[in-house]
């Protein structure tokens, strides 16, 4: 870790003026994964704007029926809040799927939708990596990958977005709200992260100094029928291999809304609108569900065989879609659809 | 989670400290943090931060090292490298430490050449920690790459035989009647290969050495993270030419070895090393990253094939192994020996070989060896059993062992027997439907049920204490060995209390420095019968001073009595026939007129008990599995184990042994790989984040049995020990439960979700 100065701005204006009159700087959330990176020298930043002080930890209902979340809240009491309890249990379950609780209480909104990924190679400086270093190569597309992604992989990246509660925020169709030196805008969450293609080196569409400032949740939660399940190699304090985060509105036993995204096989919560189409209108039933897993599944590419390569996500993939629109339509105010498969039995 | 005492093979009395669950004296001093580590102590004096650079290659040789651009960092005091590190002794054995394995031990910064990824190549030294972190990261060195080849399964044609030369291994037994052809014509057989990949220790503590330099000569305290202080003194005083009285190590709480502590790590040769040459107070501490640089459970393919006559009788067993090791040394295990202890056969065959490749030396990590060979072995038994149309447990007791085929020796004890008999009745095993994917739970998901046994040495170490009594009649008692979490402290405060019939708060134990009689490292589960019978000895010679001095004092009502007919109760002495014959130990004080008496204890192994006997511990594991079919996963909703192994000191102790071990077994079979990138020759997941192991809400209900056993050969004090049996088959009957769920035989592990879709 480099050495580096600190301020403490109050005021979204001031951090974003902050930021960018220094070279060099980054933005400091809660610091849960900026610190590690730095202790591991993947980022030097030479000074840090810390957001604790900005007055953006509030949760409140808007005037179009949604609900918006402070970029500095935490995630544990964006998690625990009443209104996303009640209104977005989906968001709330997927939040409490993440980390450990002690992760929770310390990170940050704004600074969970730009963790950077989890893959090993990323991490380690010794080795290649497109991401960390432009032009060095990937070591994960014929290493050990367990944790690369399936879908909208490039042949110069493969890492996945290890955010869980970026998945949720997909399915529900969450709008960033943005601040930057020429004032603010509003980015779709669908278009918040990126594939990485050429240029894996950027997660996101954030541009120069732009600061999260909130995430608009719109009226819909789906709080009757939705699921998130999150297949991982332990009980808790592990990344998704695949996660699926499910929000419906069913009448009857017919389908009127599908919304889902997967976390865990690619560059970005992934969402397939087609295969969202897939379901809308129809009846709930095992076979509908497999075409659409098949659908969602059709063009991904595995990077190696074996319990250390990820080919094996494309089929659990599938499966995991199937179970999670299962227990989404079948739920009746289930309080916690998958507490036996993420946890206690 | 319960537990009992099966069947206590001696009478208790109301006085007797031995037995019973106490709890650890060392308890309140780590809760509120009075216990200090390694890293943790202060010095004389200011101290500098020594942080480790490790080699981003597998192989090659550093052709330049720019050293002067990081000394010219204010701050910086210096950087070490090959290029300045003076040549300390010359010869390998100068380097080899207790349990070091056969071959040329590494010497950190001895050489430019590369043997390893994450070798450590450079230590920079400077007045802050955050300091030296920042000058290692923009330390540039250049090095000439060459190949490497840390891929075991590319070399398995250059295996060799494992040799000889590292204490307590086994070569694999020699071979009895016609392997081969037993195997073709019996009716029922099996043939497997199993694979686990390398897996590291990684106790919570990191690898830390403070160095005080007192100022003095040479002379240094060295607080360093080790399973056995003394140790680490003989590998100092042969590298640095250094007395005893200048490299006094000191190690008083140990968080966590599982085998990595076994030998002195790198960073104390760095520390010592660059204390000596700056003659100044060091601390080094590794990063959780540099916890992957070191020993590791090697990776190990085996084979096994198995045949059973008509009626189950095993005719017919063969166990190779092929380990990796590294270029410089043989790390030796024994792997296959233990299927041969606990299953007989008149036709078998044993084969234990090494292939070197491009990694540091594995190194031992609980259960060493045995975990490996346990769970291959005992799932093969496991799959004959239903090719035999048995019961798997009844397939085990048909073929249960009376004495050691491979030695031909009685065993000392061995109620193994009981442990499957009382670990299947809490179990509730006769509720078991046999047929594999016939039991469902209430959602419907496949529940499975397995068994294995389980097999480990009872050894004795030499060990030596001393135990001091003073005037005030408070009891002091010491030994150079280690508590790396095992509960050493209490046991031993027990027997002291327990041997001169002391209350325990009138007794003081301590441990952890090399100034106190020596001690083996603490490993292989001896620490509690050498260092308890040394204690134990220590005890015995001073109460056969008092019962002398009680003896002396006017009208003494234990004139004449022979210390073996003297008896130590309550704080007095008293002779066995009439125990109204008896004198307060406090008032033998008081009397004698002396300000301490004390006296040295010893132990050590009994050649002739160990020719003449096989001496081991048992187990028996029942599992209960739940397996998401759709989905692969796993869950180890209920274990119960139960162990035999001798008589349990401290059952409170004693269990939390077996709990931690029948996690790290269910850790070994569901999560644990470091994962080896064979391009790079780097493992890849060298954090707490990616190298898996299980967390609260992984485990459910554990229960544990012993089943106690009187057994005064294995051990003076009856003891056989409980560190590594906790874990031995509870690998190999998840595997077990796992195929009863499921129908599918996994021999690869760990068991992850994805070997099950
Ligand atoms: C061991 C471990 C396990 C974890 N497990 C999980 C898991 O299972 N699931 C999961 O989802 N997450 C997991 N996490 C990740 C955790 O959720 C993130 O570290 C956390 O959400 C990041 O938030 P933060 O506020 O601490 O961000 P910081 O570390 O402060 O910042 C992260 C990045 O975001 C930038 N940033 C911060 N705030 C803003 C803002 N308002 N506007 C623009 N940029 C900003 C920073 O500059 C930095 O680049 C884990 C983390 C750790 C360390
Ligand atoms: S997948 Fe991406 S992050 Fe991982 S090594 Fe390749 S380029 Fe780097």
């Amino acid at each position: 870790m480099n050495s580096f100065t600190l301020t403490q701005a109050t005021a979204a204006d001031e951090a974003v003026r902050d930021l960018t009159s220094h070279d060099g700087a980054a933005y400091l959330g809660g610091g849960t994964n900026l610190v590690d990176l730095m202790k591991y020298n993947l980022e030097r930043p030479t000074h840090l704007t810390s957001l604790g002080l900005l007055p953006l930890t509030d949760i409140t209902s808007l005037p179009d029926g949604g609900l918006r979340l402070g970029a500095l809240a935490t995630n544990a009491d964006t998690a625990w809040h009443p209104e996303v309890e009640k209104r977005y249990p989906l968001l709330s379950q997927t939040i409490l799927a993440g980390a450990t609780p002690q992760l929770r209480n310390a990170a940050t909104n704004g600074g969970n939708l730009n963790q950077r990924t989890r893959c090993y190679y990323f991490y380690d400086l010794a080795t290649p990596c497109n991401k960390r270093e432009p032009g060095t190569g990937c070591s994960a597309l014929t290493g050990p990958n367990r944790v690369c992604g399936v879908l909208g992989t490039s042949e110069s990246c493969i890492a996945t977005q290890p955010s869980d509660m970026c998945v949720a925020l997909a399915a529900l169709e969450a709008v960033v709200r943005v601040q930057g030196p020429d004032g603010e805008r509003t980015i779709k969450f669908d278009d918040y992260h990126r594939l990485p293609g050429d240029h894996p080196e950027k997660d996101n569409t954030l541009k120069p100094g732009e600061l999260v400032t909130a995430i608009d949740l719109p009226e819909e939660g789906y709080a009757d029928h939705f699921t998130y399940l999150k297949l991982r190699d332990r009980s808790s304090y592990a990344f998704a291999l695949v996660s699926v985060a499910v929000g419906l509105k069913m009448n009857g036993n017919t389908i009127e809304k599908a919304r889902f995204a997967l976390g865990g096989v690619a560059h970005k919560p992934w969402r397939d609108q087609e295969a969202e189409k897939m379901l809308e209108g129809q009846t709930a039933s095992p076979d509908l569900f497999r075409q659409v897993a098949a659908k969602v599944f059709a063009e991904a590419k595995g990077y190696g065989e074996g319990s250390l390569h990820n080919s094996f996500k494309i089929e659990l993939g599938k499966r995991a879609i199937v179970r999670a629109l299962k227990q989404s339509t079948e739920m009746s105010q289930v309080v916690n659809p998958n507490v036996f498969l993420n946890s206690n039995p | 989670m319960s537990q009992t005492i099966a069947t206590p093979p001696t009478v208790r009395l109301d006085s007797d400290v031995i037995g019973k669950p106490i709890n650890r004296t060392d308890g309140p001093a780590k809760v509120s943090g009075a216990a200090k580590y390694a890293a943790e102590f202060g010095v004389t004096g200011p101290l500098w931060y020594g942080y480790i650079v490790n080699s981003p290659v597998a192989k090659g040789k550093i052709t330049k090292i720019h050293a002067d651009e990081v000394l010219a960092i204010p701050g910086v005091q210096q950087v070490f490298s090959h290029e300045n590190v003076p040549s300390f002794a010359w010869f390998d054995r100068s380097y080899k430490d207790d349990v070091a394995p056969g071959g040329s031990p590494f010497r950190p910064l001895h050489e430019p050449e590369i043997m390893f990824s994450l070798q450590p190549v450079a230590l920079v030294v400077a007045d802050t920690f955050e300091l030296a972190r920042y000058a290692a990261s923009v330390l540039r060195i250049e090095y000439e790459v060459e190949k490497h080849n840390t891929d075991l399964e590319s070399v398995i044609d250059e295996a060799y035989d494992a040799p000889k030369g590292k204490t307590g291994f086994m070569p694999p037994p020699k071979p009895k009647g016609d392997m081969d052809k037993a195997y073709q014509e019996a009716p029922h057989k099996i043939a497997g290969e199993y694979i686990h990949h390398a897996q590291h220790q990684n106790p919570m503590e990191m690898f830390a050495t403070t160095v005080d330099w007192l100022g003095d000569g040479k002379k240094m305290k060295i607080y360093d993270k080790t399973q056995g202080a003394p140790n680490v003194q003989q590998y100092l005083m042969k590298i640095f030419s250094l007395s005893s009285d200048e490299a006094r190590v000191i190690s008083k709480f140990t968080g966590g070895g599982f085998g990595s502590g076994l030998r002195p790590q790198y960073q104390v040769f760095l520390a010592v090393m660059a204390a000596l040459e700056l003659e100044h107070s060091v601390r080094v501490v590794m990063t959780r990253t540099q916890m992957f640089s070191f020993g590791h459970r090697p990776h190990t393919l085996q084979k096994l094939r198995i045949a059973s006559d008509d009626l189950g009788h095993i005719q017919a067993l063969e166990h190779k192994a092929l380990a990796e090791t590294s270029q410089f040394e043989n790390a030796t295990e024994t792997v296959v020996n233990w299927t041969g202890i606990l299953y007989n056969s008149p036709n078998t065959n044993f084969d234990y070989q090494l292939s070197k490749i491009d990694v540091f030396t594995p190194l031992d990590m609980r259960a060493p060896g045995a975990a490996t060979g346990n769970f291959a072995s005992e799932s093969a038994i496991d799959e004959l059993s239903y090719k035999a149309g048995k019961d798997p447990l009844d397939f085990r007791l048909l073929n249960y062992t009376y004495s050691d085929p491979t030695e031909n020796k009685p065993f000392t004890s061995k109620r193994l027997d009981d442990c499957y008999h009382e670990g299947a009745a809490r179990f509730g095993w006769d509720q078991r439907n046999p047929e594999p994917r016939s039991m469902r739970d209430e959602k419907g998901m496949l529940v499975g049920w397995g068994v294995a046994a389980g097999c480990w040495d009872a050894s004795m170490q030499k060990a030596a204490a001393k135990a001091v009594l003073s005037a005030d009649g408070h009891l002091t008692v010491s030994s150079a060995t280690n508590d790396q979490g095992a509960g050493t402290y209490v046991i031993m405060t027990q027997m002291a209390a327990q041997t001169l019939g002391l209350p325990m708060q009138q007794v003081t134990f301590s441990l952890g420095d090399t100034n106190m009689p020596a001690a083996p490292v603490q490993g292989g589960s001896w620490t509690a019968n050498s260092v308890g019978a040394a204690v134990k000895d220590a005890c015995q010679e001073v109460g056969k001073k008092l019962l002398k001095l009680a003896q002396k004092m006017d009208d003494s009502p234990l004139a004449g009595v022979d210390f073996e007919d003297a008896q130590f109760v309550d704080g007095h002495i008293r002779a066995n026939e009439d125990i109204t014959r008896s004198v307060a130990i406090a008032d033998i004080l008081a009397a004698s007129g002396e300000d301490k008496i004390e006296a040295d204890g010893k132990a050590g192994p009994n050649p002739i008990n160990q020719l003449k006997y096989s001496m081991h511990s048992h187990n028996a594991v029942f599992v209960e599995v739940k397996v998401d079919e759709d989905l692969g996963t796993i869950h180890v909703t209920r274990v119960v184990n139960a162990v035999a192994a001798g008589r349990i000191m401290n059952p409170k102790t004693a269990r939390s042994q077996v709990l931690g071990g029948t996690v790290w077994g269910l850790s070994m079979a569901m999560m644990e790989e470091t994962y080896l990138n064979n391009e790079l020759g780097r493992y890849m997941n060298h954090n707490y984040a990616e190298y898996h192991i299980p967390v609260n809400a992984d485990i459910h209900k554990i229960d544990v049995i012993f089943v106690e056993e009187e057994d005064d050969i294995a051990s003076p004090i009856g003891v056989k020990g409980v560190g590594e049996i906790g874990m031995l088959g509870v690998t190999a009957a998840i595997a077990n439960a796992v195929y009863h769920a499921t129908g599918k035989r996994v021999r690869e592990l760990p068991l992850t979700s994805d070997k099950l879709l």
